[in-house]
């Protein structure tokens, strides 16, 4: 979701350690945020994908979903999304689609049990900034009396990611080593309870920081001190999650788009597909027997030339879909795009051409990621 | 010496003879940010002020560079193709985009000089 330059932005706690690095700031999903600092996008992605990168991703949603314990949290919402909710081990975090009726994605999330002690009960969820809104209503809407959504503005988020995060991160906190991939737990910062999830956008390890909005800054600062990390905008983190195969709402994902569409079927395990029981599930069922009208491949542009989202793709002069994210791949080293079509034609190797400028630009379906994710075992 | 002129649309023109090279300013590829690609016209050629002249993009979006006097191509800066991140490094150097043999050097009047030209960069923020 991009950002409307008339209503009123919000900003996150790092405005002014952002516009100090001289980050140039943009508006996006309704915040002002740093889109590349000095360095420039290319430098920030190369940084990320050897080092380590700091992003400040405070806008996303932070948000209990609290009810009187797990199994009855977990099953309240995966009536709501496809993915396995009431198995998850406390700490342990999973990603899923928030679908409406129709097996549309109103938005895509991360789900964690909590780690804290006494707080049974708890999942603790990440959502699209843009979405947010739409997401709280939706829920609170949805779920039983009993199960009470709380939204956390007043934490910050901060994800530093990259090869080098865990033995950067371990500096301050030497047990976030011990995190398997999709795993958080509480530590303590300067006296304050932050949360940690190994996750991130970017494909590569690294680590998501929920913080106290009064610590954003002293964190920021601690990480940022160490000379393997560099601070990363909004422009390397799309560039990263697209090299990554990694879904964006509003672009790989809307109210339209199933998850099967969306080439998410991964994130729904077997028993959720045979059994049902969440919004749009005979759609669903249906698209995984049948096959959906159009899946989202990687796809290979020919030469330097980005093609654009929003690019015809045609194949054997017929226009057969369109693509949803497109850009340059400094890792890859030139341009990478993701795009609808249909999915007789999603076998990497099958030949496209991408109306760019009215001219046909010759590309490839690859296979996904474009770069090799690089999480820990 | 030749003197270099500058238009709104941030580029710049240095004139020898009846021959202007054309590129983007220094301001207008910090603002652009990394080039990863630019699609030059073909020699031969002719465009009138304010016709796409070339394509630049950038990581995250691509942007027209406009002629801003008429004329016709009689070179390009193919060293572009494979390098696009040279107009980053020498936007008012090796970085040049084209060179036209001018049609009405008068145009050229209605560009602004160096001074000029930064006082309106400045003017708009």
């Amino acid at each position: 979701m991009d950002g409307n330059d008339s209503e009123q932005l919000r900003e996150t706690p790092l405005r002014a350690v952002h516009e100090a690095l001289g980050a140039r700031m943009v508006p996006f999903a309704g915040y002002l945020m740093p889109v590349q600092y000095p360095a420039g996008i290319i430098a920030e992605h190369n940084h990320t994908r050897q080092k380590a990168g700091l992003f400040d991703v405070s806008h996303m949603g932070q948000a209990w979903l609290k009810g009187p314990d797990h199994e009855t949290t977990a099953k309240a919402l995966e009536t709501l999304v496809p993915a396995d909710v009431v198995s998850l081990e406390p700490g342990r975090q999973r990603y899923s689609q928030l679908l409406n009726d129709d097996g549309g994605c109103v938005d895509d999330l991360m789900i964690s049990r909590s780690a804290y002690p006494g707080m049974e009960g708890r999942l603790y969820l990440v959502v699209n900034a843009g979405r947010k809104d739409v997401d709280y209503a939706y829920l609170q809407e949805r779920l039983p009396d009993g199960i009470a959504v709380e939204p956390l503005p007043q934490w910050a988020l901060l994800a530093l990611q990259g090869p080098l995060a865990e033995a950067v991160l371990a500096t301050l906190l030497p047990r976030v080593a011990e995190l398997d991939f999709m795993q958080g737990a509480p530590f303590e910062f300067e006296g304050a309870g932050i949360y940690v999830t190994r996750s991130g956008y970017t494909g590569e390890d690294g680590f998501e920081i929920s913080v106290p909005e009064q610590k954003a800054e002293a964190l920021w600062s601690a990480l940022t001190a160490d000379g393997d990390v560099m601070p990363i905008g909004l422009g390397a983190r799309d560039s990263l999650r697209l090299e990554a195969g990694l879904s964006l709402y509003g672009h790989e994902l809307d109210e339209t788009v199933s998850p099967v569409e969306a080439s998410l079927l991964w994130s729904i395990p077997k028993h959720r597909r045979e059994q049902g029981g969440f919004p749009g599930a005979a759609r669903i069922q249906r698209e995984i027997a049948e096959g959906p009208a159009r899946k989202i491949a990687g796809i290979k542009p020919e030469g330097r030339a980005p093609a654009r989202e929003g690019t015809v793709i045609m194949a054997d002069g017929e226009e057969v879909g369109v693509i949803t994210s497109g850009g340059f791949g400094p890792t890859v080293g030139g341009p990478v795009a993701l795009g609808f079509v249909p999915p007789a034609l999603v076998k990497p190797g099958t030949k496209l051409d991408l109306m760019v400028r009215g001219k046909a630009l010759p590309a490839e379906v690859v296979k996904l990621p474009f770069v090799q994710k690089s999480f820990k075992k | 010496m030749a003197t270099m002129k500058f238009s709104k649309e941030h580029e710049w023109i240095r004139v020898e003879g009846d021959v202007a090279t054309i590129g983007i300013t220094q301001h207008a590829a910090e603002q652009l940010g990394d080039l990863v690609f630019v699609e030059l016209p073909d020699v031969g050629k002719t465009v009138a002020p304010g016709d796409e002249a070339a394509v630049v993009e950038s990581v995250k979006a691509a942007s027209e560079v406009y002629a801003p006097v008429s004329g016709e191509v009689v070179e390009v800066n193919s060293v572009l193709a494979d390098e696009p991140g040279k107009v980053n490094e020498a936007p008012q150097g090796d970085g040049w985009f084209l060179k036209l043999k001018l049609s009405d050097p008068s145009e050229l009047d209605g560009l602004m000089d160096e001074a000029a030209y930064e006082a309106f960069v400045a003017e708009q923020g």
